[in-house]
């Protein structure tokens, strides 16, 4: 039997008959029971020991029994790649095999070097960082940087890649429930019901919350599990019900959108690869109910952070639900009630309780009447001036406020009750501003913008009676027994650890801060709970200040005599427990981070050897290289190919916008700059579209396929931005005209054949139309059959050489590619992708926008005056070419520039000088837009805009690089074919 | 995420499918010639981006489709009103009275239906 | 002239999990609708919806509003353009996406579920009943649904982000179970 290896394991608790399970801690092997969390088992053990601190490498403890954890933490690892950091073992659940190790430690956990830093500690003071990493702004690269960054932050990130599936749920609920407590669980079944659909979350595997944990109160007779366990049977027998086990609720967003974080296989042993290892959920509910109850508060006084220091709460847990005795004499220090419950509930297992030291000075006498009963000694008025022991408490040393003497009591756990803190952070996420209960000294939610109701202990409901009475609007109210009320408590730091006092206690555990810390704060000026928040980092660990908030907060009031509400308290921000990116990322990983468009024909080329490139979403082939070749070499291949024989290229990419009705071309007319009314039907041309401020957006050709309807054609990445351009000016500037727009981008599979062999290509394949030169010419447009396949056919060309562009509809493209191609090839053509397009356009002198230009071009500056109908009245973007600037002299136009050299090819985005000796900084006058090598010409070509480039043609420019200064000559930008007489073949 | 209502769909959609698309009521003059270059840039680069009440316009971008105008307070980031593109701007009177109903703490989840 | 093949983009994207299924939808021809086409009726035999997210047909065809002046027709049993206007409809209401679109039909008890992978909108029967349809966004694809029955929904997007859309319905579908 392993619970013989679990000597702190006691017949209590629901887990005592469970399955045994083993693990390993810093490579020791122990037992546990299914059901057990990391940390209950490990106390089973006896290990208190669990960690180290973040600032001064304390030993430390597990502190509580829940998500509030700043100590525990610890590595998980499945694996390299399945390695979590900073696991709080209070919430880890136990399985078989389960592999964890303490952090921030060397060389072990018992025996650490960074201990050192407690002994500088007076250095790390509040403020260390701001006052420590200034000047000399040099020491920021070699020094302070390495530094933060190898001090800064716990455990270690796995580097490979996460092997996980996540996955995400959209969700819409009448009512959401946060927290499966008492209250969630009466709020949950008073909406189920009234019909409405529920969805209840809770973070722990079990519902029920304090009930699991509470071995005193009676409801009806029945004791808090069996009490639980009824209502959670009700509520899942409910259609109309989902119960979320294992789920936080973390972060709340307009509207009532609530995410939650699902934990599917994070407690199994060998979980399935298939399952997803957490489920983001995001819940539109109608109204939301958060019922996250309260966290137990710390006493702040000197060696509070010990292991074997532990909060009373936790240790009631660790008794009642986990049946685990947490010491053998135990010492209690409280401030509240509750903790007397835990001192009894330990009492009653068969611990022995050194002594009760109450902070206040009287304790109400059924209180002291029970602990007289058991024999237990009760010190009121008093506090621990100091804990004894390193990596295990061993002993107390109890002064009685405004006494000097001190009361010595060896212990082997120190169990401490502060009082609670109801839980706002899902109220202050929802933008609700927390009042000040002055009587409590505690915040309590106010109103929240959104339809939010808080019940139960996180609205300040003390008792079980209040909790019921709220949670189910008065309709539950059952006979109470026994209840102790969680109402009392203190904040701010106890009376040992007053400004005189010398040693360590601790507000954040986690971050290392101590009551000193909050005071030098304030002293040094930090006057807003702001400010103290960030010069002493209090509260801004992961734990985020759920234990430290409100201490720090009373401190620094003390300090500056001032009420708390008028310190101020910080925002609560999602989310609220440490949330996986994983769970964030959801599906969207691989394939499915981004869709990788793919035209019709994308399959012919994956077939023959296309390398390819994305643009935009779209994967678009690339070059076809043969056998042996390079890219350099496949594209010098393809450009002389299609300049002597022939070229087949995918275009399916371009965007295609249907622009129809009686004023088509009215609108086209306002929309671009060129003509369009007097555009005779079967004729296209190419058009530039403006913004409002005169600067190209995009081109394309476009076809006048009858007066009533345009085949407008976008740059690739345009194609959704343009709709979305042209849809606002109709829908919002010109709704009077009749016009429609519809995207048929991928009606179409655009098939162009370009080259002096293109018609005796496509002419046996075209049906319904004479294509021949005089009858078809340039910037024509056809509705035909190819292949026996409805077809819009242009005669367009891109190239400069006889061009076609067959439009398919695209379940046919891959198909009559095919029969292109059969015919292409016997002819010696070839296929082309993308960079061979560039070379060949650029050749000609064509633009690509977006490349050539960059959202500061005019058409003027791009050399195409001519596309621009001036004497229209309007159009968008004719006012914004008169302004001063664009028509001003001197402006960068677009030129050629061929280097000195024609061997040198320009890099791309290369910055231009006049003159290259002159000092550095140089000026600038331009920079390449497009440059490639030639093969058809035998040189290098590059476009460029310069200043005033067009009156510099046949000048001589520099383009300074890394190790040279390429010289360059200035000329026009139409390289090849300037006649235009290649265009009919 | 907000919840949206949609005056042509007449429902409360998410955000998701929705794009914003800057201030509203910038009317395009239909005769540009004439303006002044200071009055092209107020007409076209110059926006207020007030802190509170915007008016500004939306497009039901993965819906209907359509672009329509918002009474949206940046402070609390709610929707006060929403209504087709073309309908008058709404008066300062009824901007205040809409701020009014705000305040008085509406909890109908307020996607300015 | 050989005849000519059509490839389908959600050619072989069939997977079952437990309580949802997802077939591929044969061709279909689909027009866009816009403006003004009170005519339509004469020739699809039934009358266009009136109220946005409504649809109207059936025996294979649907007529789907999707915004104020736009349906989608949706005809599974006639080929290519048989949709198109004729005589009595002004030519330029209609515009022929037959190819630009393709579909999946999700059906089973769990189809809502698997939907809510990537749909954020409220696909609950209370709320999207049978006969709704809605342009929406399927995690990063735009989408068009049309809820055939209780436990069935035709989904349609455009053809280069079938493999994406294929994608995340899988996995909505292997998940909806769990």
């Amino acid at each position: 039997m392993k619970t013989e290896t679990q000597p702190h394991r006691v017949q209590r608790g629901s887990l005592s008959r469970a399955r045994a399970v083993e693990f390993t801690f810093d490579g020791k092997a122990y037992g546990g029971i299914e059901g057990d969390t990391l940390a209950s088992a490990l106390l089973a053990n006896g290990v208190h020991l669990v960690g180290r601190s973040f600032k001064y490498h304390r030993p430390r403890g597990v502190l509580s029994a829940g998500v509030e954890e700043p100590n525990a933490l610890v590595g998980i690892s499945r694996g390299n790649a399945r390695h979590t950091p900073n696991v709080r073992a209070t919430v880890q659940e136990l399985y078989d095999g389960l592999t964890a190790k303490s952090q921030n430690a060397f060389p072990t956990l018992a025996m650490d070097i960074g201990a050192v830093n407690d002994l500088m500690s007076p250095v790390f003071s509040a403020g260390f960082y701001y006052k420590t990493f200034k000047w000399p702004p040099k020491a920021w690269d070699k020094v302070y940087e390495p530094f933060i960054r190898r001090a800064a932050g716990l455990g270690e990130a796995p580097t490979e890649a996460d092997p996980d599936r996540y996955t995400n749920r959209f969700a819409h609920c009448d009512v959401l429930v946060i927290g499966g407590g008492a209250a969630g669980l009466v709020a949950a079944r008073k909406a189920a019901d009234e019909g409405k659909s529920v969805i209840v979350a809770d973070e722990n595997p079990t519902f029920g919350g304090w009930m699991l944990c509470d071995s005193d109160a009676r409801i009806d007779g029945k004791d808090g599990p069996a009490w639980a366990a009824q209502i959670i049977a009700d509520l899942k027998g409910r259609d109309n019900v989902t119960l979320l086990p294992r789920t936080t609720g973390f972060g709340y967003f307009q509207q009532n959108m609530v995410a939650l974080a699902e934990r599917i296989t994070e407690h199994m042993p060998n979980p399935d690869p298939d399952l997803p290892r957490e489920r983001m959920w995001q819940v539109r509910a109608r109204e939301v109910i958060s019922a996250q109850g309260g966290i137990e508060r710390p006493l702040v006084f000197p060696g509070n952070d010990k292991p074997g220091v532990m909060l009373a709460g936790a240790a009631q847990t660790y008794l009642n639900k986990y049946g685990v005795a947490v010491g053998q004499t135990i010492g209690v220090f409280a401030a509240c009630n509750t903790a007397y419950a835990a001192a009894f509930d330990l009492y009653e297992a068969g611990c022995e309780i050194a002594a009760i030291i109450d902070h206040r000075d009287s304790v109400e006498q059924h209180l002291l009447d029970q602990a007289k009963e058991l024999g237990i000694r009760i010190i009121a008025g008093a506090s621990v001036a100091k804990v004894e022991g390193r990596l295990r408490v061993c002993a107390m040393q109890v002064k009685r406020h405004r006494q000097e003497k001190q009361e010595h009591f060896e212990i082997d756990a120190l169990i401490m009750s502060g009082g609670w803190t109801p839980s706002l952070h899902l109220f202050s996420q929802s933008r609700g501003k927390p009042r000040w209960d002055a009587d409590a000294k505690r915040f309590l939610p106010g109103i929240s913008p959104q339809n939010l109701t808080c019940v139960g202990l996180c609205n300040g409901a003390d008792t079980l009676a209040e909790v019921f009475e709220e949670a189910s609007g008065g309709t539950y109210s059952p006979k109470i027994e026994d209840d102790v009320s969680t109402e009392g408590g203190m904040v701010g730091a106890c009376a040992t650890a007053g400004p005189d006092a010398k040693s360590k206690a601790f507000v954040d555990f986690q971050n290392d801060v101590t009551s000193k810390d909050i005071r030098q704060a304030v002293r040094e000026g930090m006057h807003s709970i702001e400010h103290v928040k960030r010069y002493t980092t209090n509260g801004m660990a992961t734990d985020q200040g759920k234990l430290s908030n409100m201490h720090g907060l009373a401190i620094a009031a003390d300090m500056l005599d001032a009420p708390i509400p008028q310190v101020g308290l910080t925002t609560f921000r999602a989310p609220y427990t440490p949330t996986t990116f994983g769970a964030f990322v959801g599906n969207a990983k691989g394939a499915l981070f981004d869709p990788e468009r793919r035209t019709p024909i994308d399959a012919w080329a994956a077939e023959n050897g296309a390398e390819f490139e994305p643009v935009s979403h779209w994967r678009r082939a690339w070059y076809f290289p043969r056998a042996g070749e390079d890219m350099h070499e496949a594209v010098d291949r393809e450009c002389q190919t299609v300049r002597k024989v022939a070229g087949v290229f995918d275009a399916s990419t371009l965007g295609k916008i249907e622009v129809c009705g009686p004023d088509a071309a009215a609108f086209m007319d306002k929309l671009y700059t060129n003509g369009w009314s007097k555009l005779k039907p079967g004729r296209a041309k190419y058009g530039i579209m403006l913004r409002e401020d005169g600067f190209i957006y995009d081109d394309g050709v476009v076809g006048k396929l009858s007066d009533t309807r345009f085949h407008v054609t976008t740059t690739t990445g345009g194609a959704p931005r343009v709709l979305v351009h042209m849809e606002d000016y109709l829908q919002t500037e010109f709704p009077d005209l009749d016009v429609s727009l519809t995207s048929t981008t991928e009606q179409w599979a655009t098939i162009a054949v370009q080259g002096p062999k293109a018609r005796d290509i496509i002419a046996p394949l075209v049906s319904g139309v004479d294509i021949s030169a005089k009858n078809f010419s340039h910037m024509s447009v056809v509705e035909c059959e190819v292949c026996g396949v409805p077809a819009r056919l242009f005669r367009i060309s891109f190239t400069g050489e006889l061009g076609f562009e067959i439009n398919v509809p695209a379940d046919f493209g891959l198909d009559i590619w095919k029969q292109v191609w059969a015919r292409a090839e016997p002819l010696g053509a070839c296929a082309y992708g993308t960079e061979t397009m560039h070379v060949l356009r650029a050749e000609k002198g064509y633009i690509i926008v977006g490349q050539d230009t960059d959202g500061t071009v005019t058409p003027h500056d791009a050399g195409l005056s001519w596309a621009v109908a001036k004497s229209k009245p309007d159009f968008v973007g004719k006012r914004g070419l008169m302004r001063e600037d664009l028509t001003a002299e001197g402006r960068r136009h677009l030129v050629g520039l061929e280097t000195v050299d024609p061997k040198t090819i320009l890099p791309e985005g290369a910055q231009i000088v006049a003159d290259p000796n002159q000092p550095i900084p140089m000026k600038m006058i331009g920079f390449v837009t497009s440059s490639y090598w030639s093969g058809t010409l035998g040189k290098s070509i590059a476009m460029a805009l310069v200043e005033d480039g067009f009156n510099r043609v046949g000048e001589t420019l520099h383009v300074p690089l890394e190790d040279e200064i390429v010289e360059v000559k200035v000329t026009g930008t139409v390289f090849y074919d300037p006649k235009g007489e290649k265009i009919d073949g | 995420m907000l919840l949206i209502h949609c005056p042509y769909c007449k429902s409360d959609l998410p955000e998701l499918e929705f794009a914003n698309a800057g201030e509203a009521h910038l009317v395009r003059p239909a005769d540009m010639s004439d303006m002044s270059d200071a009055d092209f840039a107020d007409y076209f680069f110059v926006r207020d981006n007030p802190k509170g009440v915007n008016l500004e316009r939306w497009r039901h971008a993965h819906g209907c489709g359509r672009f329509f105008n918002a009474v949206r307070d940046t402070v609390s980031d709610k929707f006060l009103k929403v209504y087709p593109a073309g309908e008058p701007r709404p008066s300062d009177a009824e901007v205040k009275a809409l701020l009014e109903a705000q305040a008085e703490g509406r909890k109908d989840g307020g996607s300015g239906a | 002239m050989a005849k000519t093949a059509r490839a389908l983009p959600n050619e072989g994207q069939d997977f079952a999990a437990t309580g949802v299924t997802i077939t591929p939808c044969q061709p279909a021809t689909r027009v866009s609708l816009r403006g003004k086409v009170a005519n339509y009726a004469r020739i699809a035999g039934f009358k266009l919806p009136g109220e946005i997210n409504e649809t109207t047909g059936d025996k294979g065809c649907h007529a789907l509003m999707l915004g104020p002046d736009e349906w989608l027709v949706i005809n599974t049993k006639k080929t290519d353009a048989d949709l198109m206007p004729g005589p009595n409809v002004k030519a330029y209401t209609a515009t022929d996406i037959s190819h630009r679109n393709t579909g999946w039909t999700v059906s089973g008890p769990l189809a809502e579920t698997a939907l809510a992978v990537g749909c954020p909108r409220d696909l609950r029967l209370e709320a999207f009943p049978v006969g709704a349809c809605a342009r929406t966004i399927f995690g990063k694809a735009e989408v068009v649904l049309l809820r055939t029955s209780k436990t069935s929904f035709r989904v349609e997007c455009w053809r280069s982000f079938a493999p994406y859309t294929f994608g995340l319905l899988k996995e909505g579908a292997r998940d909806a179970a769990l």
